[in-house]
This record gives structure tokens, sequence and C-alpha cells, in this order.
């Protein structure tokens, strides 16, 4: 990896995630044009396939930046990426916590937060929906996560289970 | 299997340590197929207890409107809460660490394995099956959180705005904040 690509991968990232208000998803177009369109390290296929690759694996959907900092570095562009997206956002969200702790107990500060929950919680289902229109290939997959969702609502066993039955079910019958 | 336990603030949280607050977001972190917020909610909620489901809704709202990876940022205040930095930075290094490392190996074995047949339909049904946890836990939370009218009437506006006309995350995010305060306002001044 040469000094400008890294250079350019911390600055690029670092700059997306200042406005990254809502999760690092909310700028994947901004992201889109960074890798694509300004310097292009890769095609508009190649961007969609890494991203469909972060989602199909566990863990921070935010992962993608590293696959984008691997495609031009390597394991080092990889590490370039990721630390740009996360570290200053993250200091920033530490910051807030002890702002927080010394707050605690204001009755403004309770308004706030129990009115940021329902944007919380609306924002978990349009991922799902997402989630759900991207991988309705077929009436098997439809029904397999209308099955998934009544499972992890109407019941407390682990959702583990219904991953694994999905799993085995994509094996056998896709 | 205990029904409506992780209900609100009714059971204390035992204080984890700081091996448990490592070990227990790597587990998140690897087992986070579909994101990390419905699981987090899963297993800090449900499965420890360390936080209500009201308490990890706020959490999850402040990581949202702060800019950076939302669940990430909710790790941090997570671990500040109960050991500090060293606590957010327990949490999330071990949120990212295992992840990353799996992600490694699949950029690596994508490329001559990605293609075939078998891995393909596995992990469309692991997909699917993910996208069904995530919209259960996204009403079972609306569920057990008993909001009130006016703040279900954000969170639908938010789950429209963002699931049906891609409205960008930011905008949604700050565009609602002032209404989801309003109303949260509103339902506070008669208690």
């Amino acid at each position: 990896m040469t000094a400008t690509i890294f250079w350019q991968l911390l600055l690029g990232f670092g700059a997306i995630s200042l406005v990254s208000v809502g999760g690092g998803i909310a700028v994947l177009p901004e992201m889109h044009r960074l890798v694509v369109d300004v310097h292009g390290w890769m095609s508009d296929a190649d961007f969609a396939r890494r991203f469909a690759l972060a989602q199909a694996a566990p863990g921070p959907n935010i992962l993608v930046v590293g696959l984008f900092g691997w495609h031009v570095g390597g394991i080092l562009g990889m590490l370039t990426a990721s630390a740009a997206m996360t570290v200053p956002t993250s200091l920033m969200a530490f910051g807030f916590s002890r702002l927080r702790a010394r707050l605690l107990g204001q009755p403004w500060l309770r308004i706030v937060e129990r009115g940021l929950v329902p944007i919380a919680v609306g924002l978990i289902a349009s991922s799902g929906l997402l989630l759900a229109q991207g991988s309705a290939e077929s009436w098997i997959t439809v029904t397999l996560t209308i099955c998934s969702a009544f499972f992890v609502w109407r019941t407390d066993f682990s959702p583990l289970w219904v991953l694994g039955a999905g799993a085995i079910i994509g094996a056998l019958a896709l | 299997m205990t029904g409506s336990s992780a209900g609100m603030s009714d059971s204390p949280a035992p204080a984890p340590t700081r091996t448990d607050l490592f070990l227990t977001y790597g587990k998140i972190g690897l087992i986070g197929f579909g994101g990390i917020n419905a699981w987090a909610r899963r297993v800090l909620v449900e499965e420890k207890r360390w936080l209500t489901e009201q308490e990890y809704a706020e959490t999850l709202g402040l990581g949202q409107v702060l800019p950076g990876p939302n669940a990430l940022n909710a790790a941090i205040m997570v671990g500040d809460r109960f050991h500090g930095a060293v606590g957010s930075l327990l949490a999330s290094c071990s949120m990212f660490g295992g992840p990353l490392i799996i992600l490694m190996g699949l950029a690596v074995l994508y490329d001559s394995y990605g293609e075939v047949p078998l891995v393909k339909a596995v992990l469309a049904g692991v997909a699917a099956a993910a996208a069904g946890m995530v919209l259960g836990t996204a009403t079972k939370m609306a569920q057990k959180l008993k909001p009130t009218l006016a703040l279900l009437a954000v969170g639908l506006c938010a789950l429209v705005a963002a699931g049906f006309f891609r409205v960008p995350l930011p905008m949604v995010v700050l565009g609602l904040a002032p209404f989801g305060i309003l109303a949260s306002w509103h339902g506070g001044r008669g208690k």
C-alpha cells in the first residue's frame, strides 16, 4: 500500500464517519462515491458484492469498510480504513457518555432520551425490512423470513435456532 | 422460558466484571448476523439482564443520533457505564475483533468459493432468517416498551421513511428527533 492510498483511506473514511448520523450504513452512498467514483478503486459490481459479503458475515455492518480497505491495501488497508471509520466517532461517543453521566437525573435529558427511543426501534424495523427485501428470492425465503420473525417475536428461545434452520433449509431447498 | 421477565426496571442489573463485558461483546459480535443491534438487545436485555428494555433502547437511540456506527456507539456507552474507559475499550474491541478476523478469512475465500451453489444457498437461507430475526426483535421491543400513541407514531414514521421511501438516515434521525422529544415531553407531563 502506498503512502498516497494510506492518506486517501484515512482522510476519506475519516471524513465520511463524521457525518454518519444514523449509523454506518447511512453513508453507504458517500462510500460508493469515494471508492467507485472518486478513486476508481473498484467497479460498481465489486462494491455491491463486498457489501453483500459483509452483510452475510456476522458482526457490525460497518465492517464493509474493512473490505474496501483490503481491496486497495491488503491487511494494512483494512486496518487503516476500519480505524478511520471508527476511532474519531468512538472518541466522541465516549466523551458524550461522560457528559451524560454528569447530567444524569436532569429531567430534560430523560425527555430527550425517551424521545429517541421510537427512532431507534423504527430504524431496527426498517433495517429488517431492507434485509427482507434483499433476501426475498422466492416464496421459500419469504416464508422463512416471516416464520423467523414470528419465532423471535413470540418466543424467548435464542434466534440462533432460526439461523441454523435457515442454513439447513437453504442448503436443502434453495 | 421466562416470558416478560425483561420488562421495565424491575430487575436490578448485576454489574458485569471486565471479563464478562469482554466475553459478552465478543459473543455479540460473532453471532451478530443481520447487524449487531438486535443481537445486542437479545444478549444484554434478555440473557444477561444488564440493561432493561428501556435502557437499551435509550442507549441505542443516543448511538444513532451521534455520528458513527450506532452499535459501536452503544457498546462504548454500555462499556463506560460499567467499567469506564477500560469498559468502553473492552466492549468495542471485542465486538469488532472476532468479526474482523472472520471477514479477513471470508475476503480471501469469497473469490474462490463465493459462487459455489451450496455456499450461496446456505447464505441466502441465513440472510432470510436473519431478516426475520431483526423484524421480530423490533416488534418485540415495540410491544415491551409500551409506547404512548404519539411515540408509536414517531416510530412508524421512522420505519416508513427509512424502510419504504429510503430517506437518507441522517435526515430521518435529525428530522424525527424533535417530534420524538415533543412526544416524550407531552407523554411525560401527566406523570
